[in-house]
């Protein structure tokens, strides 16, 4: 266990170095000068100077790349183009806001996902199953943006129940908060469901048939005993790390809910930072999701193979 | 005709057979009939301009006149939507194209030759794995500037992975087989090897894939127009029509349906036909989430 750690470890790491040259390397993608790109045709030169200096961009490539990764490991993300404050303080406030969204649209997706993925299994083929199957099948298929814009429609406009846009913070007021995460975490949690209801069901089906689930109903056992102490323990072991994953993505992929929905998390920021070219907060957000998800990602296998030891042997 | 052409193609009769008699894929495949149809023929077949403006015809609800209503600057919502089919079908046809020609190039040197090489381009493939799709294809378009090409070329970037590793998969089962060695054997070069041997024999698999990508491509150029960075005004996208009309969304519920379930019908149509050809050719591969999962 020890060894398939330290292993995975030094592979994260490893991929952890390369996300750094990519998300650097943006930089230098941008036609000319990313400074100038960025304050546009008016701007003091002393601002300009000072800016390219703090980038590091008056420094040969390979020069600016260790620089960057130094500054990087000390948690120094550079400063934004437009504000001039720190990324990584900028980055970091916006991360309550879209951790909130992306728990509360998980929790919501496994209490749909749950349910229907096991009944579909235990009975397959049955109507249930196949209204599982449309769900997932429609899920998979359907523009979250859509489903949400649709949403806002029926619960704002028609009915008047919730509101269409906004964020108040959980600490501040948790009965608004609730009624401002509802829309774009249903939507969000919705297309999740749909892909974890799937992935349930299929792990399900293949553990019915196992042959111990069989000598399970031979000795007498009643469905539901076979069930939640034979099927479902094994069956939610790959669910794990579906649950997880579905997580990390919602930490850096719900960019068009949170532009839709006003919510102020990491999505947002990096939207804002395409549209006011600040390219060092656009790096810092995406180097921040990243590394969230190599993390995440990380984690799921350390908790997987404790779950499930053949996977250090394998 | 050699053994392998023969069962190459009774593995495509298969497919078609399949489709033929699986009523979603039949349906799937007649949805992306019609959108061919549609893309290509779009500003003939569309009943008026895409951006002929009528201003006494402004945020008209669906009616004979129009079907799927008009915008705010009293465009045909129907002609827009046909129009954009054409974007829809173009950035999923290029971006996917360019995913499989590189992915499919990496894994293919990867698997066939190991070694060193392997590890360095499968790490790389890590690398791009790290980044959720739309995140680094918002990354890339930002940099390299907003527009259709730019488009094309992100989502093609944070496809290849997948393709990559698809193609290395079915590389390092297959080049172990009897056929390579005795071509091998026989003196012919890597790259025939990898050319008529191995390639033809993961064929399978990366047909699958291609259909899914294709389903998913179009979902990100929809959420890339969607963000203002894909196709450019006054051209119609799906994606497009839906930002613009989400400020309308109470008033004028049309502007933002039907350019929806014009993407919700693509996909969907990807999908099945997708699901229907992996159940064929290669059931042991992704389900549709599964592969959503590994590319989001």
């Amino acid at each position: 266990m020890a060894r398939f750690v330290i292993r995975r470890l030094l592979q994260s790491a490893v991929v952890l170095l390369g996300v750094t040259l990519v998300v650097f390397l943006l930089l230098q993608l941008v036609p000319g000068d990313p400074v100038r790109v960025a304050l546009g045709t008016r701007f003091d030169p002393q601002t300009y100077e000072a800016l390219r200096a703090r980038a590091g961009l008056d420094q040969p490539l390979v020069a600016q790349y260790f620089d960057y990764l130094r500054r990087a490991l000390t948690g120094d993300l550079g400063v934004s183009f437009r504000s001039g404050r720190p990324v990584t303080a900028i980055v970091l406030e916006r991360l309550p806001a879209t951790l909130s969204l992306a728990v509360t649209a998980v929790v919501f997706a496994m209490a749909i996902a749950f349910p229907l993925g096991i009944v579909s299994a235990i009975r397959s083929g049955s109507l249930v199953d196949h209204a599982a199957r449309v769900f997932s099948q429609f899920g998979v298929s359907v523009p979250d943006f859509w489903m949400g814009i649709m949403g806002i429609l029926l619960f704002s406009g028609v009915l008047g129940w919730l509101p269409p846009s906004g964020y108040v913070a959980l600490t501040e007021d948790p009965g608004r908060w609730a009624s401002h995460v509802a829309l774009p975490a249903a939507t969000v949690g919705l297309v999740t469901a749909s892909i974890l209801t799937r992935f349930i069901r299929s792990s399900m089906l293949e553990v019915l048939s196992e042959d111990y689930v069989r000598t399970a109903e031979a000795k007498g056992l009643r469905t539901r005993v076979v069930v939640l102490r034979h099927v479902l323990r094994n069956a939610l072991i790959p669910v794990v790390t579906v649950v997880a994953v579905q997580l990390a993505s919602l930490l850096g992929g719900v960019i068009v809910i949170e532009v839709l929905f006003a919510w102020p998390g990491i999505g947002r920021l990096t939207y804002d930072a395409v549209a006011a070219r600040d390219y060092p907060v656009l790096q810092g957000a995406v180097l921040l999701v990243a590394a969230l998800f190599l993390l995440v990602n990380l984690l799921v296998d350390i908790l997987y193979a404790r779950l499930d030891p053949r996977i250090t042997v394998k | 005709m050699s053994e392998r052409t023969i069962n190459r193609e009774g593995q495509l009769r298969r497919a078609l057979a399949a489709l033929r008699r699986d009523p979603l894929a039949l349906t799937g495949s007649l949805v992306l009939a019609v959108l061919v149809v549609v893309g290509v023929g779009g500003s003939w077949l569309a009943p008026s301009g895409i951006n002929e403006v009528n201003v006494d015809q402004m945020l008209q609800p669906p009616s004979w006149a129009h079907p799927f209503g008009t915008d705010e600057l009293g465009r045909d919502v129907l002609s827009r939507v046909m129009v954009a089919a054409r974007v829809s079908l173009q950035v999923g046809l290029v971006s996917v194209g360019i995913a499989l020609v590189v992915g499919v190039t990496l894994g293919l040197f990867a698997g066939y030759y190991r070694g060193w090489l392997d590890n360095v381009l499968m790490r790389c493939m890590d690398v791009l794995f790290a980044f959720p799709v739309l995140l680094l294809a918002v990354a890339i378009v930002a940099v390299l500037g907003p527009g259709l090409s730019t488009a094309m070329v992100a989502i093609g970037v944070v496809y290849t992975p997948i393709f990559a590793r698809v193609t290395r998969a079915g590389v390092l089962s297959v080049r172990e087989q009897v056929f390579v060695r005795a071509a091998v054997s026989v003196g012919a070069s890597d790259l025939r090897i990898m050319r008529r041997h191995v390639l033809p024999n993961i064929a399978a698999p990366l047909i699958v894939q291609t259909s899914l990508s294709l389903a998913f491509a179009i979902l990100s150029e929809a959420a890339l127009s969607f963000l203002g960075l894909g196709v450019q005004p006054p051209d119609p996208a799906w994606g497009r029509m839906l930002f613009d009309g989400r400020g309308f969304v109470t008033d004028a519920w049309w502007l933002g349906f039907f350019p929806g379930a014009a993407i919700f019908l693509t996909v969907l149509a990807f999908n099945l036909v997708g699901d229907a050809l992996r159940d064929v050719l290669d059931p042991r591969q992704l389900t549709v989430s599964e592969a959503r999962r590994s590319t989001a």
